[in-house]
């Protein structure tokens, strides 16, 4: 039972210990900040997740299983967040390959957004209401049209 | 299970070498903020893994904290560079002086 328990932890953990150099990998290899964090957030969530486990496996007590279920869980809750905020600055500091894009749906909006600067809360109320509406009822002005009002 | 030990190490540290090496070349802020985001989560396996490895449970505690220090370094940063963009104009503040980015640079040439 101990012999199955040690192949199984060992697996997790060389499985999560490769996740980290692949990680190492994409941030040397991959071109701009966005694909760098493509590669970057691999071992945040799964190769996290597998260390726990296989760290949780060899431990024995149930007190340090719950502690490592405490960085794995507290893990998942950051890392979309910290995602978020990184990725919104670093697209709004061009910091893209535009000419290795496929997609760029928030690109056709006129010189970045005026109504929300990305790092205010997600509730906050847009700081020019009425463009805001007229923004989305009429959309008939072209994307080049309407100057930066700030 | 010495081998296992190295070949865990072994891959461990690769990993950490390599996002050290992006975070001394940069080129920009926020392309060091990523790389110090993954080299904190690598330290955190790396601990965890000599947990296991030793039967040692004295680390585990250390585990929660620096993953509660990589979420706040890396949010406090992005908030920082989000606020220096606040009162620009084109939105990606070229016209507050902040330098061109890199990526525009190889996207142009």
């Amino acid at each position: 039972m101990s012999a199955v328990l040690d192949v199984v932890s060992m697996t997790c953990l060389v499985a999560g210990a490769f996740l980290c150099l692949t990680a190492g990998l994409g941030l040397v290899r991959f071109p701009d900040v966005l694909s760098r964090m493509h590669a970057g957030t691999k071992p945040q969530v799964l190769g996290v997740l597998l260390v726990m486990v296989g760290a949780a496996l060899r431990l024995q007590g149930w007190s340090n299983a719950w502690m490592l279920l405490l960085v794995a869980a507290f893990q998942m809750l950051t890392a979309p967040v910290s995602a978020h905020m990184i990725s919104r600055v670093a697209y709004r500091r061009r910091h893209v390959r535009r000419d290795l894009l496929l997609v760029d749906e928030f690109g056709a909006a006129p010189a970045g957004d005026r109504l929300y600067v990305g790092d205010e809360p997600g509730d906050a109320p847009p700081e020019e209401p009425e463009i805001a509406i007229a923004e989305h009822v009429v959309d008939d002005r072209g994307p080049g049209d309407g100057a930066p009002r700030r | 299970m010495t081998v296992v030990s190295y070949v865990l190490y072994g891959l461990i540290g690769g990993g950490a070498l390599l996002a050290l090496v992006r975070l001394a070349m940069g080129p920009s802020l926020l392309d060091r903020v990523v790389a110090t985001d993954t080299l904190l989560v690598i330290i955190s396996a790396g601990l965890a893994v000599y947990a296991a490895l030793e039967r040692d449970p004295t680390v585990v505690p250390v585990l929660v904290v620096v993953s509660l220090l990589a979420f706040v370094g890396s949010v406090s940063i992005a908030r920082y560079v989000g606020g220096m963009l606040r009162g620009s104009v084109t939105g990606d503040g070229s016209d507050l002086g902040l330098p061109v980015a890199a990526e525009e640079r190889e996207a142009r040439g």
